[in-house]
This record gives structure tokens, C-alpha cells and sequence, in this order.
């Protein structure tokens, strides 16, 4: 992946609006959080393959990190933290936030296709 | 002398980590070996440290990285194709059932696997589980010893000192080279595998002495629970 160009993945998730699209999100801070930091908490969350619509879809940042929202007719679908983007197979877009050590913490995805189980 | 031993472990980079010393050192034994492994570690955060693998292209590059890592050690690979995170959620009953299967047609004198409830992964819990519940439902006559890995920060105040302490120093080379075929996996808490040269050679003789030595339970059917 490639740090997140503002104007091309806004293009990207422009071209899905009003489509029904499958979503990949996801965030981590890993299965060893608390075994190595007993003050630390193991979180995580995932949902993959939702199928929706979004109306409206936006990326707004400050150049290091950034925040998606995807407006549906019932509700939101919301990342933050994203640092990185591709396309993937040619349509997926795949955007993520890494730490410094280049572990995934949160993931957006979305494709037209189901992704693969 | 072990007839045949099978490892069971949920991830690519379980074997590696948890008992590649140990398996290398049955290999020059001549002993066979075979690696059922439960997923591809399809959701692993590590990326590659600089990121080469995506959220996508991850169980892909993992299962690579799983292939390479076996024939270095001359391992056989069966991958049993749960979904990563996952298996904790699976019926336990066909989980236990699918890995007796394999067990039954390999006969092994030996199955190495984790210590249910003290090996901090919900994945390594339950397929240790599964894997202890597939021995216990075979013929008592049949059933293999199973050596169970626990390294949870509570294990040695619950279940004491573990019954088997494998040295594997002589070996170390090979369970270096296993590591990092998992080019993806080694960074975080486990990036000081890249930089051994680098490090202080005091520095450098204590890692190495701690991953050096492989510790498991002999599981006791009478007395432990897998439930």
C-alpha cells in the first residue's frame, strides 16, 4: 500500500457511491495486547462481506492520518486512523492505518465483489 | 524414539516460534513429522515491517511463507482451511472429529499442540482443545502422548513446571530460518530475529538462550480437563 493521496481515493470511493458494494472493516490492536501490557486492553472488531449502499462518501484528514464516513439511507459507516491505500485487483479499494512498526490497527474496504472468506 | 509426531497449532508461524527446535531435532532423529495447520492467519496485524502484504494479499503470502517454512524444517504440511480468529466459534465436536481424522490414518506416537486456556490466543485455546478432545476420543490403546505448549503470563503459578524442557540450541540455526521464512511476521515483538548481528553480544546470548529452550506439559487424561 501507499500513503493515502486525498483527491484519488475520494475519485475511488465516488465511483461506488449509489452502488451496492460489499465493506471490509476491521480494527485491532492485536490478541497480545494485554498479554504483554497487563494495563493494556485486547480490542478488536471486524465485519466482512456487509453489502451496502452508500449515498454520499467522504475522506478528510490532515496529511498523515485520515477519517472516511460513508453516509447510507439508514445509517454510517465510519473509519478512523487510515494512513495507506490501493486499489487491489483492480477493484477493490483497500485503505488502512499502520503504526510505525507497519502493523494493520484499522482497515476500510470496499469492492463491488464479495471479498474472499 | 518417536514413531511419527503431528503438530497442531491454529497459525503460519506457531510451529516456528513454539516448537521448530523441537521438530528439527525429531527431523535429524529421523522421526516424521507432520504440521496440521488450522488457518492461513488470514487477520494477523503484521504487514511486513516495511508493509509488503495487505489485509487481501495476506493469507496468500502466508501460505508461502507456511510452505517455505516446512520444507526447511522437512516437515509435511496439512492445512486444515478454518478462517483465522474463527475457530473458538466452530463446533468444537466436528473441530475434535475433523482432527482425529487426520490422527487415525497418520498414527502418530506424538501430537504437540497448545494447552487449552494457557496459551493466550482464542485460536490456540480452542484447537488445543479440539486436538486433545480428538486423543481422548480415540481407543485408549491407540491414543498418541500429547505434549501441550502454555506460555500465558499465569502458567507456570497454575499448572507448575512443565514436564518437558527441550534444549534446542544445537538447532537453533534452523528454528532461526523457519522464523524468518515468515518474512510478514517477524517485526513487532519479534523484529530482533532480523537484527541478531546487530545486537550486543550479551544481548544477543540471552534471546537466543530463552528461544532456545522449548517447554510443554505432558497432557494427563485421567487427571487434565481440555472442556
Amino acid at each position: 500500500m501507499k500513503p493515502i493521496e486525498i483527491e484519488k481515493v475520494q475519485q475511488a470511493l465516488d465511483s461506488y457511491s449509489n452502488k451496492e458494494v460489499y465493506i471490509h472493516l476491521e480494527t485491532t490492536n492485536g490478541a497480545y495486547a494485554n498479554h504483554l501490557d497487563a494495563n493494556a486492553y485486547t480490542v478488536g472488531a471486524y465485519i466482512r462481506n456487509a453489502k451496502v449502499t452508500y449515498k454520499q462518501a467522504k475522506i478528510i484528514g490532515d496529511g498523515n492520518s485520515y477519517r472516511v464516513g460513508l453516509k447510507m439511507e439508514l445509517g454510517w459507516i465510519y473509519a478512523e486512523g487510515l494512513t495507506d491505500w490501493t486499489i487491489y485487483q483492480e477493484n477493490q479499494l483497500l485503505l488502512a492505518g499502520h503504526d510505525r512498526e507497519g502493523r494493520l490497527m484499522v482497515a476500510l474496504e470496499v469492492s463491488e465483489t464479495p471479498f474472499q472468506q | 524414539m518417536e514413531k511419527h509426531v503431528v503438530v497442531i497449532f491454529p497459525h503460519p508461524d506457531d510451529e516456528a516460534f513454539g516448537a521448530a527446535g523441537s521438530v528439527a531435532k525429531f527431523r535429524a532423529e529421523g522421526v516424521p513429522v507432520t504440521y496440521l495447520c488450522g488457518t492461513l492467519g488470514q487477520m494477523g496485524r503484521n504487514m511486513g515491517n516495511p508493509t509488503f502484504a495487505n489485509r487481501e494479499s495476506l493469507p496468500e503470502i502466508r501460505k508461502k511463507e507456511l510452505k517455505r517454512a516446512c520444507e526447511t524444517l522437512d516437515m509435511e504440511l496439512k492445512m486444515l482451511g478454518y478462517r483465522d480468529k474463527t475457530i473458538e466459534f466452530e463446533d468444537k465436536q466436528e473441530v475434535a472429529d475433523h482432527l482425529r481424522g487426520y490422527l487415525e490414518e497418520i498414527k502418530p506416537s506424538l501430537v504437540i499442540t497448545h494447552y487449552p486456556g494457557y496459551a493466550v490466543h482464542p485460536d490456540h485455546n480452542s484447537l488445543g482443545a479440539a486436538a486433545i478432545q480428538a486423543v481422548e476420543d480415540m481407543n485408549r490403546e491407540e491414543r498418541p502422548k500429547v505434549w501441550a505448549q502454555a506460555f500465558s503470563n499465569n502458567h507456570l503459578e497454575d499448572l507448575g513446571n512443565p514436564d518437558i524442557t527441550n534444549n534446542v540450541i544445537d538447532y537453533f540455526d534452523k528454528k532461526l530460518q523457519t522464523i524468518l521464512s515468515h518474512d510478514s511476521q517477524v517485526a513487532g515483538m519479534f523484529g530482533w530475529y532480523k537484527q541478531l548481528d546487530d545486537l550486543d553480544e550479551e544481548v544477543k546470548k540471552e534471546l537466543i538462550e530463552n528461544q532456545a529452550t522449548e517447554r510443554f506439559y505432558v497432557w494427563d487424561f485421567e487427571k487434565d480437563s481440555s472442556k
